[in-house]
Formats: structure tokens, C-alpha cells, sequence
């Protein structure tokens, strides 16, 4: 745990850095990477449990919606505020469907959360409320009264991202500690022999898909008000893929880990691009297969690999 | 009545088509119990394959049966060397591994396989429509109907008893069955479970390919039509219970039916209608309509 | 832990730094082209419009582009394009935009295709300080919505095509009683439709509405809306279809016979005015966003654009080309006006300036900033019916231009409210 806090301390101190000094487009990546990497960490802790979504997008879309609504309609553009309602509602819409989604299992699970979340997707479709596909304007976010200019929005965008995301990851370690927590891998292991032990499986379960929920609701939310605009897509099952994607690029080993994954699978992609406009898509599928062929447990097994390294090079 | 007539058919033939786009995952997932997302991408390989080659055949010489021959070839051909290539060079490395680092292996292929469409074929549109006019239309009343559309129900119903045939009185379909039983036990009594891996996968491509090829004559082909399909295809498979084909069937025409009557009934709704089928289904029966048993394991 | 972890991001930090080095006065100004190069709607819309910037730009700065453009550069500006794909998502979108001002140092952005796009990257420009010059996405509601002082649009916004269209058919079939239609399920056909009704309501009063189809964006598959099309059998059928769409809908309707039944009337389908030949029906009524392609006028320009674009791609240009090659040369335009007033070489925000309000005569038409505060460009439009030349080959006759001030809003009111108000000071 101290270690883990220590290595969340030099990120913050990296990212305040980075805030400060980087160029925007970088200080601007970095946040998207942040937030993004709090819907990762939910996948990774559901995938912990065995449970595997292929419909997180639609939390994702919920906290993204969420955001352009309180700009629209009620005029709010706090970003913690804004960042706070879109991971409730994500978060009781997810207590809600926890309800039938608990008692799935596996595919299944990720079946019909692929069916809610297309749901969602065909509604912001049709729905002119929600502007179509044309999509939706996200506020330009305030922070706690601070109203900053043009050249210095990123930066303190950057900020105040990394302020909500490393706590929640930091308490989010903390849950993985806790009794409930290191109830995720039993389940994954042995559903039966856990209700054997005494282990509500179904509510530990519920709890990690609303736990999962309010991260992704949060990701989207914050992304949304960094990106300035929302569009149906942020619920389409390609979303969604992508960000599964990712998280078993992470690896399950460690909550940290989803932001390693998230900012290799973005630098991967913006380079992609840059160099291969037309074939972006074919580097970042052989740099996947490749991840998951060599790297089986993730990009944080890396770190466990070198340490034996080191090991028996006699280093440490 | 008319109206009927209109819903009835409009909605087997669309039946017709989501069976044929979606038999082969349906394979693939009930033998290897793996969902393929690389289905879109042999679909579009199909769809690119027949363009390609009816574009070549002189027109003035292009009859239907040359036609469908020549959606067999490329379907048969393409589905042949993509499967094959995927299954031989890519997913036996992974057999064991999570279900969804399986799908996700898919995925990652499904992305490739796109931009390697783009270099082989370029970012340009290709169309194939002869076949779509060669064999004429029906009318019935007031209402015409284009005989391709129509025969794509006859293809449907030869796929459905041919899968039938072949699954229940042969030796070979027997065996195959065995494995989707119980892979383990299949292979103590001594089946090549790996070989019949390899086959069924080859074999649920090609139908990827000719779901394709068949779709071909009636859009335009261009990058980008394998997304949509992957996720139609993966509705049916599931509200049918994942790989089971009297389940895909039945899957097939119940949303068949219920995106017709939205068109002709309520077309707000027709977008998500798919999806609306999908969620009750699993709403109510989690497994799908008609389930593999499943072992429990302590 | 830590200490593994700093290594690490420093090495990162240091590669992402290292791309760009500084670059001296003299080096061409560096752009971006934006559109689908990949997707759905790279082969119809996005190839043609990089196809036609690379070879714009090129002309341009070997200064090859008949009078008044024969000038080499913009201003005395030689242009370096990078192209960029519009695929992904508007987050991708955004991010990429970033990446492309603060990183790659382009000063100027042009393209962008879909109206989402358009929607989400307006603002980040603004707000980057970088010229924006959007060439394809042609929601009215850009800058109907807030002002820009970065964001340009030298073609005519969407409304202009459903207008044009209501004003063709009361040219040429004024007895119509009823009309139906087929558009796809997003914003820009659900406007198509909603304006065209209101202009209809206007221009034709006694015309009704039957049911409108809304298939999904890239369905691709129409046979149930084919159907209840003949169902209803209204005498005009109006569709907004383009790109791979509106082949498949074309093929499949001429399969069927329900161009037997119906007058179809296509409002941006020039585009496929040549690849689809057999599959139109004699007298079926096709329109473009703008004069261009088979209804452009004939002019020394479009003489020369045509020309080589056919020599370079061995195709007809479809208007996204004609549409991105007009926006290259409002920036021409307007940096060789501010060059003249100055007498040097003109700053990017001095070219800006000069953007704001210019009037140039384009490749076919002649083009006015004079909507959206001088950002907004407003065009005529125009309509024409097919017809398959035994000798010529397809093309389009008795071709209708419906001058600017008719098929466009006034300066002060959204295009939903003009089409509401029953077109209120439309000079036609």
C-alpha cells in the first residue's frame, strides 16, 4: 500500500509537472488518458471477479450525456460538480440494472450489458433531446469558481483530472484490500466454494458493477468536458471494445496499472495516425495481438519481469 | 392485407439474410466457444472477393447461375485462406486462454483485417449490382419485390437443411457434434478435437464470406460495412443462445419479422428494434433462446 | 516501484518531445486536410477530397490555376498539406486537432466531413488560435449557434438543398399532390426532411406529406422501405441520401421498379451521377450542394479543374472535391488580398482577416461570405434532371440555378426559423 501511494505521489507530482511545462496538446493527452484510465480501472476490478462487459460504454455514455445536460439545460459548468452528477447517475442506473445484471455470469454478462448499452446508443440515435448524431456541446468546465483563460485551460484541466482520478484509484486500491475486495478473485476462482464460505456472491457482484459504473461515469464526464462535445458513439460497442481492449492490455495485477495501459494504447494510436493515416487500425491490432500473445498478464507484468531480472543479475 | 403480405415477406427475407450473415458465428461459437468479431471482416472480404470477380466476367455472359457460381468461388475461396490464416497463425496460440483475451484476439484481428482490405482493394468503392436485376422481379398487387431478395430465403432454407443434414446423418457431423458436447470427453474416446477445430472454423469463415458475397449485389462495398454487420450477426447469435443454429434461425426471423413491421408500423422504432429483441430476450432467458448445457463446476 | 516508474516516463516524455524542431521563416506554411480516409465514408466523400487539396495546393504554388489565381502561392505563401483521417469519433477527432496545431505547427485547418466533427472541432480551434476552414459539413446550425472569430465556412450550408429542391419541383411538376421520403437517421436527414416540408408548405401548398423512412445511417439494405414506399405510392419521393447509401438505395430501387411509380428526387446524389448510370431512371431530379459536378457552369476554372482532376484520378470530380478545392482557394484568395494591401507577405491572422466577408469567384459559381458575420459562405443552388445520352453519356439537363439570396436565410435568422416563417425577403 505504501508503495503503491508512493508511486501515485510521483505521478501526481509528473502530471502537476507536465501541467506546467508540456506543450497543450500533451497536457491535453494526458487528461484524456487519465480519465479514460478510471473506466479501465472498473473493467479491470470486474474483470478480477471474472465479469467481463461488453457494454461499459453505456456508463461511459451516461456520465458523457450527463455532463452536456447540466451544461445545456442548467447552465452548470463546475468540474467536479459535473464530474460528481455524471458518476451518481451513472452509478444508480447501474444499482438499478445491478438488479438483473448480477445474476449473469461470463458471456452472459457481457451479453446483456452489449444489449443495454446499444439500447442507449439507438436512443441518442433518435433522440433530438440529446442532439442526434450530431451530438451534444459539453460545457467549458469552471473549476471551483476559477474560470481559466484560453492558453491556461489545459493545464489546469490536466490538473484538476489528475485531483479526481489518483484518489478514487487510490481508494480503489484500498477496496481491493478490503474484505469485499479480495472477494473479487475467490468469485472469479470458485463461485461455490465462496457461498460456502458465507460470501454473498451476488451482492459483492452487484457492488463491483456499480463500483465499475461510477468510475466509468466519471471517466465519461470528464472526458466529455475535455473534449467539448458528445456524440452517440461514446455508447457504440466499438467504445466499448476499446476500452476492454485496454484493460486487458493493463493487466489485472495492480489499479495503476489501466493508466500504464491507457497512456501506451494513446500513444500507440496518436503516432498510429500520424505516420499510417490510412492503416492506424492494422498498427494498433498487431501491437494488440502482440501485447496479448508476449505479455499474457499485461504491461505491468513487464515490471514483475525485470525485477527477476534484476534478481538474478544480483542488483536488488 | 396488403400490408401483410408486405410485413410477411418483407421480413423473411430480411430473416433470410441475418440467418445467412449470422450461421457462421453461430458455428464458430457453439464448437469453440468463441465469439469472432473477425466474422465482419470475412464478410467484408467476401463482399470485396465477388465484386472483384463479377467486375471481371464480361457482362454480356454474367447469367444468375454464373453469378451465384461465382459468390460460391469467392466465398469458398477467401473464407478458405482468411480462416485459415487466422485460425493456423493466430488463435491456436491462444486456445486456453480467457474468454475474453479470445475475443478480444478477434477483435484486435477484425481491425487488421480492415486495413488490409484497404490495401489490397484501396479506399474506393466497388459495386457488383448485375446479379441484383438478373433474375427479375414478382409482383404481387400493388407491390414489387426483386426475385435476388427472394431468392436469398431459398439460400437460407438450403443452408439451414444442408447444416442439418450434414450435422445429424453423417458420421463426420456426429462427431462435431460430440466435441460441441463436451470437448474433453471427445477427445479421451479419440476425435482430433483440433482438427475439427480448425474445420469448423474454416467452414463458419466461409459462411462469413458468403453472407458477404450475397449482401454484395445489393449495396455498395466499401470500407467500414463489417462493423455493422459484426454486431447484428452477434444479436442474433445470442438471442438465439450462443451456438445453437435452430436458436440462430428462429433468432433470425423473430427480428426479421419485428424490423419489418417497425418500417411498415412504427419506423421511429426500427433502429433499435434489434436491440429491443436482444434485451428481452436475455432479460428472460439469459442463455439465449435455445441453450448448450453448461457444466458446473465445483 | 518509483523508482522504475520515473525512468520510464521520462523516456516517454523525451520521444514525445523530440518530434518537432524549430523552424525558420522561410519554410512553407504547414496545413492540415482533414476527412475520411478510412470507414464508411472515405471512398465517396474523404478520397475525393484529399485527392482534390493535394492537387489544388500543388497548382496553387506552382502557380499553374488560370486567371485571376495564375499567381504562384498564397500570398507569397508556399502551402506543405499533411492529411489527417477523420475516422473514429470526435474525440478522436479533438485529440487529433490538438496534436496537429500544437505539435505538427500547422497554422490553418481544412475539411471535415461529418457534422459532428464539425460541431465538436469549431470550438478547439477557436481556442487554439488556429484557422479553421471547414469544407464538407454542412450543418446550418455551426454558426447559428455562437459566433467564431477562427472558423470558416466558404460553402453553402445544408439548406440549400432541400429549398433548391422544393423550388425545382414547382418549376417543373407544379401539379404534385403528394410526396414522401427516404433519409437517412441522423441529423442531416432529419433537417433535409424538416426543411424541405416547411419549403414545400411555402412553395407548394397543395402538395401533402406522406410518411417519411428513416433508415439507419450505412444500413445499406432499403428492401423494407422499398416496399413501403410502393405501399403508399406518393408521386415524388424525396431523398438526402449520398455516399454508399445512396448507391445501394439506387441499385435496389432500380431492381424493384420504383422509379416506375414515383418521381425520385435526390438532393445531393450528383456525386454518384456517373458511377450509378444504368441504375437512374430518364428524368430522375439530382442536385449537389452547389453548382458543381455535372451542374457546374462552365467556366475557364472549372475548364482546368476538371481537366486535371480527370487527367490526375481518372474520374469525374464529385462536389466534396469541388467543395474543399473552393475552400483552398478562399484562403488563396484571401491571402493574395491581403499581400496586395499590404505589400508583403501576410501573417496567418492578416490572411484570416481578409477571409472574413471575401468575395471570389470560385471554380464554378461565384461565392459570398456574407452569412455567419462574414464566415458563413452563401451560394446558389442547383437542380437538374438526368438523362443518358446515347452519344454524351449521362449528365444532367434542363439544369436550374436558384440564385443565392433565394435558397439561402437572411444574415439575422437561423434557417429554421426563415423555413418557418415561410421564407420571408427570398429573391428568386
Amino acid at each position: 500500500m505504501r508503495r503503491t501511494l508512493l508511486a501515485m505521489l510521483v505521478l501526481a507530482v509528473a502530471l502537476a509537472a507536465a501541467a506546467a511545462f508540456a506543450p497543450g496538446w500533451l497536457a491535453f493527452l494526458l487528461a484524456v488518458v487519465m480519465a479514460k484510465s478510471l473506466v479501465v480501472a472498473g473493467l479491470v476490478v470486474m474483470w478480477r471477479a471474472g465479469l467481463i462487459s461488453f457494454g461499459q460504454a453505456l456508463f461511459y455514455g451516461v456520465g458523457a450525456y450527463g455532463a452536456g445536460m447540466l451544461g445545456m439545460r442548467w447552465g452548470v459548468t463546475d468540474f467536479f460538480l459535473i464530474t460528481l452528477v455524471g458518476a451518481a447517475t451513472a452509478g444508480v442506473i447501474a444499482w438499478v440494472l445491478g438488479f438483473l445484471v448480477a445474476r449473469y455470469r461470463g458471456i452472459f454478462f457481457a451479453n446483456l450489458n452489449l444489449a443495454f448499452s446499444m439500447l442507449l446508443f439507438g436512443y441518442m440515435v433518435k433522440s433530438s433531446t440529446f442532439g442526434g448524431t450530431d451530438g451534444l456541446r459539453a460545457p467549458i468546465p469552471t473549476f471551483l469558481g476559477y474560470e481559466p483563460g484560453d492558453a491556461t485551460r489545459v493545464g489546469v484541466l490536466l490538473v484538476a483530472t489528475t485531483a479526481v482520478v489518483l484518489p478514487l484509484l487510490a481508494l480503489l486500491h484500498r477496496f481491493l484490500d478490503s474484505t469485499a475486495g479480495r472477494m473479487t478473485t475467490a468469485i472469479r476462482d470458485n463461485e461455490i466454494r465462496v457461498l460456502y464460505l458465507g460470501g454473498s456472491v451476488r451482492r459483492t457482484i452487484h457492488l463491483l458493477v456499480v463500483v465499475a459504473a461510477v468510475l466509468a461515469g466519471a471517466g465519461g464526464a470528464m472526458v466529455a468536458l475535455a473534449i467539448g462535445h458528445i456524440d452517440p458513439d461514446v455508447a457504440y460497442w466499438t467504445t466499448s471494445g476499446e476500452f476492454l481492449f485496454v484493460a486487458v492490455l493493463a493487466g489485472p495485477a495492480h489499479v495503476l496499472a489501466a493508466v500504464l495501459g491507457t497512456s501506451v494504447f494513446e500513444v500507440i494510436r496518436t503516432y498510429a495516425n500520424e505516420y499510417a493515416p490510412q492503416f492506424w487500425q492494422l498498427i494498433l491490432g498487431t501491437s494488440l495481438v502482440l501485447s496479448m500473445l508476449f505479455l499474457p498478464d499485461g504491461l505491468w507484468s513487464l515490471a514483475g519481469r525485470l525485477r527477476r531480472v534484476r534478481k538474478e543479475a544480483g542488483h536488488v | 392485407m396488403s400490408m401483410l403480405v408486405a410485413i410477411l415477406v418483407d421480413g423473411l427475407v430480411n430473416a433470410s439474410w441475418l440467418f445467412l450473415v449470422a450461421v457462421g458465428l453461430t458455428l464458430v461459437c457453439g464448437v469453440m466457444r468463441i465469439l469472432n468479431i473477425a466474422h465482419g471482416g470475412l464478410y467484408a472480404f467476401g463482399a470485396y472477393a465477388t465484386a472483384t470477380l463479377i467486375s471481371w466476367w464480361p457482362a454480356a455472359r454474367l447469367t444468375s447461375p454464373v453469378s451465384f457460381a461465382l459468390m460460391l468461388v469467392a466465398a469458398v475461396g477467401v473464407g478458405a485462406v482468411v480462416g485459415l490464416a487466422l485460425e493456423r497463425g493466430l488463435l491456436r496460440f491462444v486456445y486456453g486462454r480467457d474468454e475474453v483475451v479470445l475475443v478480444l484476439i478477434t477483435f484486435a484481428a477484425f481491425l487488421i483485417l480492415e486495413d488490409v482490405l484497404t490495401l489490397i482493394w484501396g479506399a474506393t468503392v466497388i459495386a457488383a449490382y448485375q446479379p441484383y436485376s438478373l433474375l427479375g422481379r414478382t409482383s404481387v398487387g400493388r407491390l414489387t419485390f426483386s426475385n435476388y431478395d427472394l431468392s436469398l430465403i431459398v439460400v437460407a432454407v438450403l443452408v439451414t437443411v444442408g447444416l442439418w443434414w450434414a450435422l445429424t446423418r453423417t458420421r463426420r457431423g456426429l462427431l462435431l457434434r460430440a466435441v460441441i458436447h463436451d470437448r474433453e470427453m471427445a477427445q479421451i474416446v479419440g476425435i482430433n478435437v483440433g482438427r475439427y477445430t480448425t474445420i469448423t472454423f474454416v467452414v463458419g469463415c466461409i459462411f462469413g464470406a458468403l453472407g458477404g458475397a450475397l449482401t454484395a449485389p445489393m449495396i455498395s462495398i466499401q470500407p467500414g460495412i463489417g462493423v455493422e454487420v459484426i454486431v447484428v450477426a452477434f444479436a442474433v447469435v445470442v438471442i438465439g443462445g450462443m451456438g445453437s443454429i435452430p436458436g440462430a434461425l428462429l433468432g433470425s426471423i423473430g427480428v426479421g419479422l419485428a424490423r419489418a413491421a417497425a418500417v411498415h408500423l412504427l419506423p421511429d422504432l426500427e433502429v433499435f428494434v434489434i436491440y429491443l429483441v436482444m434485451t428481452a430476450v436475455l432479460a428472460v432467458r439469459k442463455e439465449g433462446l435455445f441453450a448448450p448445457a453448461a457444466v458446473r463446476r465445483i | 516501484m518509483a523508482k522504475r516508474l520515473i525512468p520510464a516516463a521520462l523516456m516517454t516524455a523525451a520521444i514525445l518531445l523530440a518530434a518537432p524542431a524549430a523552424r525558420a521563416a522561410d519554410e512553407p506554411l504547414r496545413v492540415a486536410i482533414v476527412s475520411f480516409l478510412s470507414g464508411g465514408g472515405a471512398a465517396t466523400t474523404g478520397i475525393p477530397i484529399r485527392d482534390a487539396a493535394d492537387m489544388v495546393i500543388r497548382a496553387i504554388n506552382e502557380g499553374k490555376l488560370p486567371a485571376p489565381y495564375q499567381k504562384p502561392g498564397f500570398g507569397g505563401w508556399e502551402v506543405e498539406p499533411i492529411f489527417s483521417d477523420e475516422n473514429g469519433g470526435t474525440t478522436r477527432v479533438v485529440q487529433e486537432l490538438r496534436a496537429l496545431v500544437q505539435r505538427r505547427n500547422v497554422k490553418a485547418v481544412f475539411g471535415y466531413v461529418s457534422s459532428g466533427d464539425v460541431m465538436a472541432a469549431a470550438p478547439v480551434a477557436e481556442e487554439l488560435k488556429t484557422t479553421l476552414v471547414i469544407s464538407e459539413g454542412g450543418t446550418p446550425q455551426l454558426f447559428e449557434e455562437r459566433g467564431y472569430d477562427y472558423v470558416f465556412r466558404p460553402t453553402a450550408h445544408g439548406t440549400i438543398t432541400s429549398v433548391g429542391a422544393a423550388h425545382y419541383l414547382k418549376d417543373t411538376m407544379p401539379n404534385v399532390k403528394t410526396y414522401g421520403g427516404i433519409n437517412q437517421n441522423y441529423s442531416w436527414g432529419q433537417d433535409s426532411w424538416r426543411d424541405f416540408t416547411l419549403a414545400m408548405k411555402k412553395l407548394l401548398p397543395k402538395a401533402q406529406a406522406r410518411t417519411n423512412h428513416y433508415p439507419k445511417l450505412f444500413q445499406g439494405q432499403y428492401a423494407s422501405e422499398i416496399t413501403a414506399l410502393m405501399q403508399e405510392q406518393p408521386e415524388v419521393i424525396f431523398s438526402s441520401f449520398w455516399g454508399g447509401d445512396l448507391e445501394a438505395f439506387l441499385a435496389q430501387a432500380a431492381g424493384r421498379g420504383l422509379n416506375d411509380r414515383s418521381k425520385l428526387v435526390y438532393t445531393i446524389a450528383e456525386i454518384s451521377l456517373y458511377r450509378m448510370a444504368d441504375k437512374i431512371a430518364e428524368g430522375t431530379v439530382m442536385g449537389a450542394r452547389g453548382p458543381y459536378g455535372a451542374l457546374a457552369r462552365d467556366t475557364e476554372l472549372n475548364r482546368w479543374f476538371v481537366k486535371n482532376y480527370v487527367e490526375a484520378f481518372e474520374k469525374q470530380p464529385s462536389y466534396p472535391a469541388y467543395h474543399i478545392a473552393q475552400s483552398i482557394l478562399a484562403y488563396k484568395a484571401a491571402a493574395d488580398k491581403a499581400a496586395a494591401k499590404l505589400g508583403r507577405k501576410p501573417t496567418v491572422d492578416e490572411i484570416r482577416a481578409a477571409l472574413t466577408g471575401l468575395e471570389f469567384e470560385s471554380f464554378s459559381t461565384f461565392v459570398k461570405m456574407s452569412l455567419g458575420n462574414g464566415h458563413q459562405a452563401a451560394t446558389e443552388a442547383a437542380f437538374g434532371s438526368f438523362h443518358n445520352d446515347k452519344v454524351k453519356g449521362p449528365t444532367l439537363i434542363n439544369i436550374k440555378y436558384y440564385p443565392a439570396d433565394c435558397v439561402n436565410p437572411p444574415p439575422n435568422m437561423t434557417s429554421k426559423q426563415w423555413l418557418e416563417a415561410g421564407m420571408p425577403g427570398a429573391k428568386c
